[in-house]
């Protein structure tokens, strides 16, 4: 394989005497689905965070494209190509799809040398890109708050995918989505995947992970518990890697293997 | 793939009827309407609708325009200014105090008041963004405060709290004609000679036409409405006042600095604020220590008839001066209808709950909620 397009090495966060990661390596290579599972407090959303600029590493090493990199805000990372989208924080329900998707990107036309909002672009590629996703829109101007959660999670999918996205950071994109939903932003995962751009996607749920994935990294109270290719590990092992090898073999005996 | 299309207009052609009704202008144009019809039905006869009446509806809904479009895209930004009424009285003591009292030209105590109005106004918002607290508490604080100093300072100037002789001192002046001039006059001059309105039949003014031209005021609300509706709905910082309103976080994920948006909105309140009161001291020859007193209220009730919700992230500054219109046809019509002025406060009540139910209906089909 090639060389990674993001390399994270030995990342270490402290916050005052908390040690939130202790030394985790992940590397993404573009075309791939990354998957970063992890309980509760497990160091996922810090170890995004630092990722995408919005926290500083304590120690360790970010390479992005072959070259150290130092991130000062998420604006940077963003500029470089890491876009992250959170669970609840990516689209505002009172606009419309297309003023969301150019949201803070807004093309310009200017008419008599004054700049105005290019409307008919905007709602030109808006329109072509979520055919492309597969979601079949009312119009440009709906509002975002008519589209289900697996829409909105896939409307800030291919927005990012349009603006340049090199690594995709997918927080927790299913978890609060139901079945046909999650299969459809997992599709959509999987058409990201397969435009070449590297996806890191932040789960708790294996099932999901397991769908979609070509690597598995687990994080456990701060450290990576290995990374695993698809086909090398079972769901069962990863189960237990998250929940730390204990109790919850047990308890699923018990529940009858559906947790 | 025709198959897709013809869905797709089938669609289209439902959502249409539900488009049009789902405007935030929708409150604002049903008001319009149902007010015009009640008080051409009621009062045509009583010289509301002849030259003069026309002119005096219109001038008092301008002022009221004013205010509204820079509270409605405040409100649009996810704020709010309750100092609007207290920055009237300020503004409009401030020219008179530098214009009159120190004497200074007019056209410099007009210029040095707006620099430190939307000096105030860029305060409110620089303490909203920076401590996070609600602009409603914040604002309230500036309300007392700008009233305290509109009384304070005339009273240990002047020992008065009506100061007068602007009119005097903006003579010949060439910034004042801007705020308190009359425009077209020759066009109404024209009007009169040809019988289309009225002329005075008696007095030292016989002749001359009841109306006698435009007022600037009216001309200032105009070019605030059309600046303001571009500015939202045609150019990329009116993406980001709706994107601030909306949802600050998600903006500011996206790279909005919603910060500065909201501290322009801001000062573009306190903008217009000045402008109302820059308008009303020219025309009055006077400022006065409670000028402006409820304005903040009147404003943004404007505004919330418009449509604009009270949380942000929705509304339209058409909206918002066709409330401001509802507002002042109302306000002249009842005293031409020789309704009990009193019953106005009334209305203003029973019209604003009317219109947050409407806005919250019309939000719910917006996002889809039930």
């Amino acid at each position: 394989m090639s060389e990674p397009i993001i390399r994270m090495k030995d990342i270490e966060k402290h916050f005052g005497s908390v040690i939130a990661l202790a030394g985790v390596s992940v590397d993404v290579f573009a075309g791939e689905c990354h998957c970063l599972l992890g309980d509760n407090g497990a160091g996922k959303s810090t170890f995004i965070k630092t990722m995408s600029g919005v926290h500083k590493p304590t120690k360790g090493e970010i390479i992005f494209e072959g070259k150290p990199l130092d991130f000062a805000d998420p604006r940077d990372a963003i500029a470089a190509g890491i876009a992250t989208v959170h669970q609840h924080l990516a689209m505002i329900p009172l606009m419309s799809v297309s003023r969301n998707f150019f949201m803070g990107n807004e093309p310009i036309k200017k008419v008599a040398g004054l700049r105005f909002f290019d409307h008919d672009y905007a709602n030109r590629v808006t329109m072509e890109e979520m055919k492309k996703m597969g979601i079949n829109l009312r119009g440009p101007d709906q509002a975002v708050g008519t589209l289900s959660g697996g829409e909105r999670q896939t409307v800030a999918i291919a927005r990012a995918v349009h603006f340049g996205a090199k690594v995709l950071i997918l927080d927790e994109p299913t978890s609060a989505l139901g079945v046909r939903q999650t299969s459809n932003v997992l599709a959509t995962v999987d058409k990201v995947r397969k435009a070449g751009i590297g996806v890191v996607f932040i789960t708790h749920n294996v099932r999901h992970a397991m769908a979609v994935g070509d690597r598995f990294t687990v994080l456990n109270r701060g450290q990576t518990l290995g990374t695993a290719t698809r086909g090398e590990i079972t769901p069962e092992e990863l189960q237990d890697m998250m929940a730390g090898g204990q109790e919850l073999a047990t308890l699923e005996g018990s529940l009858g293997g559906t947790v | 793939m025709s198959d897709a299309t013809q869905t797709d207009e089938r669609i289209k052609d439902i959502s249409r009827l539900r488009k049009t009704l789902i405007r935030p202008e929708l409150g604002g144009i049903v008001g319009t309407i149902a007010v015009f019809t009640f008080f051409l039905l009621f009062a045509f006869d009583s010289g509301m609708f002849n030259a003069q009446g026309v002119m005096n509806w219109t001038v008092v809904s301008a002022q009221f325009v004013i205010i509204a479009v820079g509270a409605c895209l405040l409100m649009i930004s996810g704020e709010f200014d309750l100092s609007v009424g207290s920055m009237i009285g300020f503004a409009g003591m401030m020219i008179a105090i530098f214009g009159v009292t120190l004497d200074w030209p007019m056209w410099s105590a007009i210029l040095i008041t707006f620099a430190i109005c939307i000096a105030f106004g860029a305060l409110n918002g620089y303490i909203v963004v920076r401590t996070g607290l609600p602009s409603f508490i914040v604002t309230l604080a500036t309300l007392f405060i700008l009233r305290g100093f509109t009384i304070f300072i005339p009273q240990t100037l002047e020992r008065k709290t009506i100061i007068g002789g602007i009119r005097e001192a903006a003579e010949g002046d060439w910034l004042a004609p801007v705020f308190g001039s009359k425009i077209f006059g020759g066009l109404f001059q024209w009007l009169g000679d040809m019988g289309v309105i009225g002329t005075f039949t008696r007095g030292n003014r016989t002749g001359e036409p009841v109306v006698d031209g435009i007022p600037m005021l009216i001309i200032w609300a105009l070019l605030l409405v059309a600046f303001g509706h571009i500015l939202l709905t045609r150019t990329r910082f009116g993406n980001w006042i709706f994107a601030s309103g909306g949802d600050a976080d998600a903006a500011r994920n996206s790279g909005v600095p919603v910060n500065k948006v909201k501290i322009l909105m801001f000062m573009f309140t306190a903008f217009c604020a000045t402008v109302f009161a820059t308008c009303q001291v020219m025309e009055f020859g006077s400022a006065g220590a409670d000028r402006g007193l409820l304005k903040e209220f009147e404003a943004i009730i404007a505004v919330v008839i418009g449509g604009a919700l009270l949380t942000g992230g929705y509304g339209s500054v058409i909206g918002a001066a066709l409330g401001a219109l509802i507002f002042g046809v109302v306000q002249q019509g009842l005293f031409f209808a020789g309704v009990e002025s009193s019953l106005f406060r009334v209305f203003l009540g029973v019209i604003l709950l009317f219109a947050v139910i409407l806005n919250t209906y019309i939000r719910r089909i917006i996002t889809g909620e039930r």
